[in-house]
């Protein structure tokens, strides 16, 4: 098998042992000699002209965090929906500690023990975090509510069981994702949890807040907690689980031991195919675009309380990435080039000439293009079908009244349902049928449509199967190649560092760095710069300007 | 932001509220002899009794994310069937309470069941209610029905002194009593926490376990007992059944408990805070009165001022809240 190249960089791949020779179907593993607390066996689920899940397994000790793997599409929502009973499934066992049981409603599974903290919280924001962990089950005192002891209780069960020391007479939403998503845990474990399903709990949390939940799942497994892990992020998958199921096409591929199984077997079980594609897209060595035409230049650009006045030179052709953690700012720098939002201050000029970006009409008369961070709510229009949506934007820049003829509309919606390999290959889909990796095709080509010279992709990469973003990935260089620019924002410095010609570091707001993509650059200098720090800030900038240098 | 700050930003509207009818109340009793009297203040609930009614059972529905346009004509109904019963069919007023509360908690509960069974918009639901309690009005009767049974008459004129010379009607213990039931249901029994739990976000009440759909009901229920405990008080205050009755009526409980602070989207918002809108209304009119030469159309107009302004102070403290929110996140 071919290794695709991977940069040096976050701690937990050190401690990966290498070597994919070990690799085995769990056998003789401490957690054996205990009984399972959950035994799925044999799990089918149809619906009307679709088996979401043919003979699927899943078997959980106490103690462990088990990792349910695979792509978009692969069963896991489906299991998981089975599991706390929004599903009921049509063959199978599925057994709590021994015992069958059959969960018809998510009430009933809570009441069995098995509880789900999905990705978006589902707890009230308007309520506060003691009716939040007690509503349905609250304590009764002489025919009334006795907010006393439940916020006792409410507090001593966060102190205890999760660490966290807050005021929980305060409104859910006065608290960030991160801690709301602790609260949905602690409601959880308020029902004497056995079996806690986190379905996604990191996708929007920055790192801090990912080692503050993951310390958290430390401790329940210690309590003894079996732990369902859900996860697109492959190092977190490796530093928290202990073991992992792939399911693949709704069927159950394997069960390993997370420690055993080398992240490249891993992908490759989990897509069905080698990573050789993959290893295409290698790392950009430093490019020069300095000698490129200036597309758009920006100078001292700001908006008060989103963003710090920053410069920020993209020459044509040149892939530029913006890395920094969720809420830097890096959506709002998008936005202000975009005229999404309108800059306070600062100039930017397009191909020299100094233009105002009030709108996003302008920008995108003036060839730019923004694929937005959401999909779902800015993005897709779910009822339309893939034609339509491609031809939106088009639509937008030609005129509203000037009508393009059917035939031309499904011309253009092949040639790039072909260029980037979107599947199902019938322009006539509807949109909402098709999967994340797949939408995310669509409005990437909605906007090359419309020929944009530059393009700004807000997380093109999130939440999509790993097929799907080495495609994208390959298809900006080639993009890049012809001549068009690129914003690309992503959250893993790895793709960033792999596509991207030069990178700008954001922190708190505000640019900290801009380094040039050469090949010593790791990810581990950007995560410095990213995360900054305040003796190292020095030491930091000298080693970018040491990379700017070459 | 800073804790102090972050609770005033909860209690805001209800503040605001509060605030605006102090105002209000000074400024008639400065402009006008004779305003500034505690009877001049009884009167607004005794005037407004049925209206404080109704609109703690609207500050429920609209709690929970709903919306119930049927009250007025349950009014309406209810009024028209506690006349026709007494007058007509002269039925002694112990047969004639219940059955004329049944009125409208029957219609509640059956508009409840159809919004949660077959999950269709509270807006068309009741909107359907509130053309057929109406039209039920006229179905009974099409003329107005005095009445002029004894226990009505001692409703409608016994004066309860509470003290210098200073009187409150039964209307008002009623109401008073209704008010102090609702706020002790509100806060402090599970499903008063469910109501808000479901105007919060029905999905997640639904996948946190909560009992949907029997809230839903219940919600219904409970406005249209309480439209119909209104329409029985409004019968005393009137002391006849008319298809007329407490036209367009629902709007005006919509307004009075938007301008209590209760938020039209669901999950925040206090009883409190909808009865001190009825006063609120209660005391636009008041005004009007004290001035003399103003038309009545004025009430309308003040109404759709202050509404407009609440709607928009609301969308500030939600842009608000959501805007901190996205800053504690990014700490």
């Amino acid at each position: 098998m071919k290794k695709h190249e991977e940069p040096p960089g976050r701690q937990q791949d050190t401690a990966l042992p290498g070597g994919s020779s070990n690799k085995k179907m769990l056998g003789g593993n401490a957690l054996q000699n205990q009984a399972p607390i959950l035994v799925m066996d044999g799990i089918t689920k149809e619906f009307p002209g679709v088996k979401a899940l043919t003979d699927v397994h899943l078997k959980l000790y106490p103690g462990e965090v088990h990792a349910l793997m695979g792509e978009n599409g692969a069963g896991k929502s489906t299991l998981i929906k089975v599991l706390t009973g929004v599903y009921t499934f049509d063959k199978g066992s599925v057994m709590l500690e021994g015992r069958p049981v059959r969960a018809a409603t998510p009430l009933e599974a809570q009441n069995l023990g098995i509880s789900t903290v999905y990705q978006e919280v589902n707890l009230c924001t308007n309520l506060s975090v003691v009716e939040n962990i007690f509503i349905g089950r609250e304590i009764m005192k002489r025919g009334r509510l006795d907010w006393k002891e439940m916020t006792r209780q409410a507090k001593e069960l966060l102190k205890t069981r999760l660490n966290l020391d807050i005021d929980v007479t305060k409104l859910l939403s006065s608290y960030s994702v991160a801690i709301q998503q602790m609260i949905a845990i602690a409601r959880s474990l308020q029902v004497s949890a056995k079996v806690l399903i986190l379905d996604e709990p990191t996708s929007s949390l920055d790192q801090n807040e990912v080692n503050q939940l993951f310390n958290v799942i430390r401790k329940l497994k210690q309590d003894g907690l079996a732990i369902v892990f859900v996860s697109h992020f492959l190092d977190q998958i490796y530093e928290i689980t202990d073991r992992l199921t792939v399911l693949r096409n709704g069927k159950w591929i394997g069960e390993y031991m997370t420690a055993d199984i080398e992240r490249l077997e891993l992908v490759s079980k989990m897509i069905g195919k080698d990573l050789n594609e993959l290893a295409h897209t290698e790392k950009k060595s430093g490019k020069s675009f300095e000698n490129n035409n200036l597309l758009l230049q920006g100078e001292k650009v700001c908006k008060k309380g989103k963003i710090a006045p920053f410069d920020l030179n993209i020459h044509e052709g040149e892939i530029v990435g913006l890395a920094g953690l969720l809420g830097s700012g890096r959506t709002e720098l998008a936005r202000l080039l975009f005229g999404a939002d309108k800059a306070d201050s600062g100039e930017i000029k397009i191909n020299g000439k100094k233009t105002s970006l009030a709108s996003p009409r302008q920008a995108i008369s003036r060839g730019i293009a923004f694929c937005s961070e959401n999909r779902k709510t800015e993005g897709i229009i779910a009822d339309l079908t893939i034609r339509e949506n491609i031809i939106l934007a088009m639509q937008g820049t030609q005129g509203w009244f000037k009508h393009i003829p059917k035939k031309r509309q499904i011309e253009i919606a092949d040639e790039y349902i072909k260029l980037l390999n979107i599947n199902p290959p019938n322009p006539e889909q509807l949109i909402k049928n098709l999967s994340g990796g797949n939408q995310q095709k669509v409005l990437l080509a909605r906007w090359l449509v419309t020929n944009p010279k530059l393009l700004i992709l807000d997380e093109p990469t999130r939440g999509i199967d790993i097929g799907a973003k080495a495609e994208i990935q390959k298809l900006m260089l080639s993009l890049s190649e012809k001549g068009m620019s690129i914003l690309f924002i992503s959250s893993e410095i790895e793709e960033v560092l792999r596509t991207c010609h030069k990178i700008a570091v954001l922190r708190d707001h505000e640019k900290v760095s801009e380094i040039e993509n050469a090949r010593h650059i790791t990810q581990k200098d950007i995560m410095e710069a990213m995360a900054g720090g305040h003796t190292e800030q020095k030491n930091n900038k000298e080693a970018i300007a040491g990379g700017v240098a070459r | 932001m800073t804790k102090g700050l972050r609770v005033d930003t909860k209690h805001l509207p209800l503040t605001a509220t509060l605030a605006l009818f102090v105002i209000m109340f000074l400024f008639g009793s400065l402009r006008y002899t004779g305003f500034f009297s505690t009877q001049v203040f009884l009167n607004l609930f005794i005037d407004n009794a049925f209206l404080i009614i109704v609109a703690v059972g609207m500050t429920f529905v609209i709690l929970s994310g709903g919306i119930d346009l049927s009250v007025g004509s349950v009014i309406a109904l209810t009024s028209m069937v506690a006349a026709s019963l007494t007058m007509n069919a002269e039925l002694p007023p112990v047969m004639v309470v219940p059955i004329s509360l049944l009125v409208g908690t029957v219609l509640g509960f059956c508009m409840g069941c159809l919004i949660h069974y077959f999950h269709l918009q509270p807006f068309i639901v009741t909107l359907a209610g509130m053309f057929l309690a109406r039209g039920l009005c006229y179905l009974i009767s099409v003329e107005s029905i005095t009445i002029t049974d004894e226990f009505f008459n001692f409703m409608a004129s016994t004066r309860i002194p509470v003290g210098n010379g200073n009187f409150i009607s039964i209307s008002v213990i009623i109401a008073m009593f209704v008010v102090a039931a609702a706020i002790f249901i509100a806060h402090f029994t599970k499903f008063g926490r469910n109501v808000y739990a479901l105007g919060g976000s029905e999905q997640s009440a639904l996948l946190m376990g909560l009992p949907v759909g029997r809230t839903k009901i219940m919600i219904y229920t409970i406005s249209g007992f309480c439209s119909s405990l209104a329409g029985l008080i409004f019968t005393f205050y009137m002391l006849s059944g008319y298809g007329l009755h407490a036209n367009g009526l629902e709007l005006d409980t919509i307004a009075a408990v938007v301008i209590g602070g209760t938020l039209l989207t669901g999950g925040a918002g206090y009883v409190a805070g909808s009865v001190v809108g009825v006063l609120i209304l209660g005391i636009i009119q008041t005004v009007i009165v004290f001035e003399g030469t103003l038309s009545s159309w004025w009430t309308k107009i003040a109404i759709g001022v202050l509404l407009l302004l609440f709607i928009v102070l609301q969308r500030i403290i939600v842009a608000r809240s959501s805007t901190s929110q996205v800053s504690a996140a990014a700490n």
